[in-house]
């Protein structure tokens, strides 16, 4: 075969995308330490409960028994029940509900953006019009409206979180299409014979997903709020610790034994401002604009 | 004409719905493309080129444009009336088509190889794995160096020439019988576009396919392509060999864009005739497709019936056509 000149250009390590996204994550010191807090969080949520073998429902010392004293690290509660045990459980269960929650809006989100920026026109409209119509629902009582309905169980829980959440992810994503269905490069893979399913999952999605991945991990810390909001005001499953759960019904004696409240606060204060910290991150790294070269 | 015809466009007519209303942004459009031959399609900006090819794409803007009418003959089909589904089955496969801007044209989340791979798998039904292989052959076949290596590398790793010569192999990966190639060279340096003709014509003699290239580059005409066809305002003006057109331009249009063309390899101390534009601007959309000759505004040559008539397509020998009233006096 005949061989052609070439413009040399030197090769370079082939370092993908997701290489590059992480190099520039860790060059934000705040992100970092926010993750390595996220992972001991997660750890301690998945293997606490195997370590620290005290049922969080059951009764193991007096009432109101302050951190420290005692044996029990983070005191007990207003019927003796460790807050130690509850908060390692509750991290499970705030968690689940914030991943799954978000993971649902993400989805519904997408599906719904992507479809209004790919098709535009009338398609764009009804989507659209219906995005509106959720985001102007008062999302707090539209949720408790579900969970009211259906039962406070984990899954409704989940759901009614996920259902109030995902207009801001479908106004991102139809956003991303919009632009991005006008690039050259999805005119050449239409040229090459992908059809309009392909374009819009293998083609646009990709290119669509830093700013979505930013309000996913966003949006589980806020998850993690809603949950911990609906527990609060005791919709949430009763068979289950959540950290939310702890708040509320320690609520009467916030004056006398503080801790009760405080200790699971901080808990989802700390979480959720590592969850955004890493949002924040991974904008940073993800952002064109800030990202060199 | 001596080869098979693979091409046939009849009466093309596409429209775009404008604010003024609907215009003819294509009017009539009738040509042919010969199994492996390379036919240029020359013109300004705006005169129909690309239009015509992603009409034969099938890739007419939704739902602003849409193709009136004519017909578009490939083999035994006609691609006006094939359904969406056949189309893309062709497009790529039969048909593919490189664009002008290679810094743009490649998907920046996937390397060169995985771009390459997926034409390869969608048409040929190869497997990850012979794709894969066939991608880096590929590579190799347009000059890219380290082709191994270099197929895991992503679009912004590599330059200008290199993102196009990617786009070639793409675009050549299922040997199609026709590549449009709109500008390929345009947003390139100029040692560069001299590398990518190389190459497009040493893949075309390997590979046998016919090569319609859209340019206004009259030195890449030359370079390529052994017939065009001169456009203006969504119709032909000319069309012919290269040699009869150039040598011999009778459009008064064809006239002007080849003397507005500095000749490099001239004497540089003889005396040159000054450049000469055409002076005027392309007709408005909306003024497309009246029945007059759309240049007769910026002719010299206008006489009154360039006004009331639209010239018709005359032949002056060997396929050399051309629609102008004053075709006989003009050369």
């Amino acid at each position: 075969m005949e061989k052609v000149v070439i413009d040399e250009k030197p090769v370079e390590a082939a370092r993908g995308p997701i290489a590059e996204v992480a190099g520039m994550f860790v060059k934000s010191h705040a992100a970092v330490v926010a993750l390595v807090v996220l992972l001991l969080i997660v750890l301690a949520a998945i293997f606490g409960p195997a370590m620290y073998q005290i049922d969080p429902f059951e009764m193991v010392w007096a009432p109101f028994s302050p951190p420290g004293e005692e044996g029990f690290l983070l005191g007990t509660d207003y019927l003796g029940r460790d807050i130690m045990a509850g908060l390692l459980y509750g991290a499970r269960v705030s968690l689940a509900i914030g991943l799954a929650a978000a993971l649902m809006s993400v989805c519904i989100g997408i599906t719904i953006g992507a479809l209004a920026g790919y098709y535009r026109g009338w398609v764009e409209e009804v989507l659209m019009r219906f995005t509106e119509f959720f985001q102007v629902l008062p999302t707090l009582l539209f949720s408790m409206v579900i969970v009211a309905l259906f039962g406070a169980s984990l899954e409704v829980v989940t759901i009614a979180i996920g259902v109030v959440s995902w207009t801001a992810v479908a106004r991102i994503t139809r956003a991303e299409f919009l632009r991005i269905r006008e690039l050259e490069y999805v005119m050449a893979s239409r040229a090459s014979g992908a059809g309009n399913f392909k374009l819009m999952v293998a083609v646009i999605l990709p290119n669509a997903f830093p700013p979505i991945i930013v309000q996913a991990a966003l949006m589980v810390g806020s998850a993690i709020l809603f949950e911990a909001g609906l527990s609060f005001l005791g919709l949430s499953d009763p068979n289950v610790v959540s950290w939310g759960q702890i708040i509320g019904s320690n609520r009467p004696y916030i004056l006398d034994a503080s801790y009760t409240v405080t200790i699971p606060g901080v808990a989802i204060f700390v979480t959720v401002l590592a969850i955004s910290l890493v949002g924040d991150g991974l904008n940073d790294a993800l952002n064109p604009k800030l990202r060199q070269r | 004409m001596a080869t098979q015809t693979i091409l046939e466009v009849r009466d093309l007519t596409v429209e775009l719905a404008t604010r003024d209303g609907i215009s003819p942004v294509i009017d009539g459009l009738s040509f042919e493309v010969g199994a492996g031959e390379t036919l240029a399609l020359v013109g300004e900006s705006g005169c129909g080129k690309s239009m015509t090819a992603l009409a034969v794409m099938g890739l007419v803007p939704h739902p602003i444009g849409r193709i009136a009418g004519g017909e578009i003959r490939f083999g035994s089909e006609d691609l006006v009336a094939v359904g969406e589904d056949r189309l893309r089955d062709i497009r790529g496969n039969d048909i593919s088509m490189i664009f002008q801007e290679p810094m743009t044209s490649l998907n920046p989340v996937y390397s060169v190889g995985e771009q390459i791979a997926e034409v390869l798998r969608r048409h040929q039904g190869l497997n990850h794995k012979q794709a894969r292989q066939h991608a880096v052959e590929l590579l190799h076949a347009v000059g890219i160096p380290d082709a191994a290596a270099r197929v895991s590398t992503y679009p912004h790793q590599m330059s200008g020439g290199q993102r196009q010569r990617v786009m070639i192999a793409m675009a050549l990966a299922c040997k199609p019988k026709i590549l449009i190639a709109d500008e390929p060279t345009t947003a390139l340096d100029v040692t560069v576009q001299a590398q990518i003709f190389d190459l497009l014509r040493v893949l075309q003699r390997e590979t046998g396919t016919a090569i319609v290239l859209i340019t206004h580059d009259m030195g890449a005409v030359c370079e390529l392509a052994e017939r065009m066809m001169v456009m203006y305002a969504g119709r032909k003006v000319e069309e012919g060999t290269v040699d009869d057109v150039i040598a011999n331009p009778r459009h008064p249009y064809t006239q002007g864009l080849i003397s507005c063309v500095p000749h490099v390899t001239d004497d540089p101390s003889a005396e040159r005739a000054p450049l000469v534009e055409i002076s005027g601007i392309v007709p408005a959309l909306r003024d497309f497709g009246a029945d007059q000759c759309l240049f007769a505004a910026r002719c010299r040559q206008v006489v009154a019936r360039c006004a009331a008539e639209r010239p018709v397509s005359n032949d002056f020998g060997s396929g050399h056509r051309v629609a102008c009233w004053q075709a006989e006096v003009a050369s």
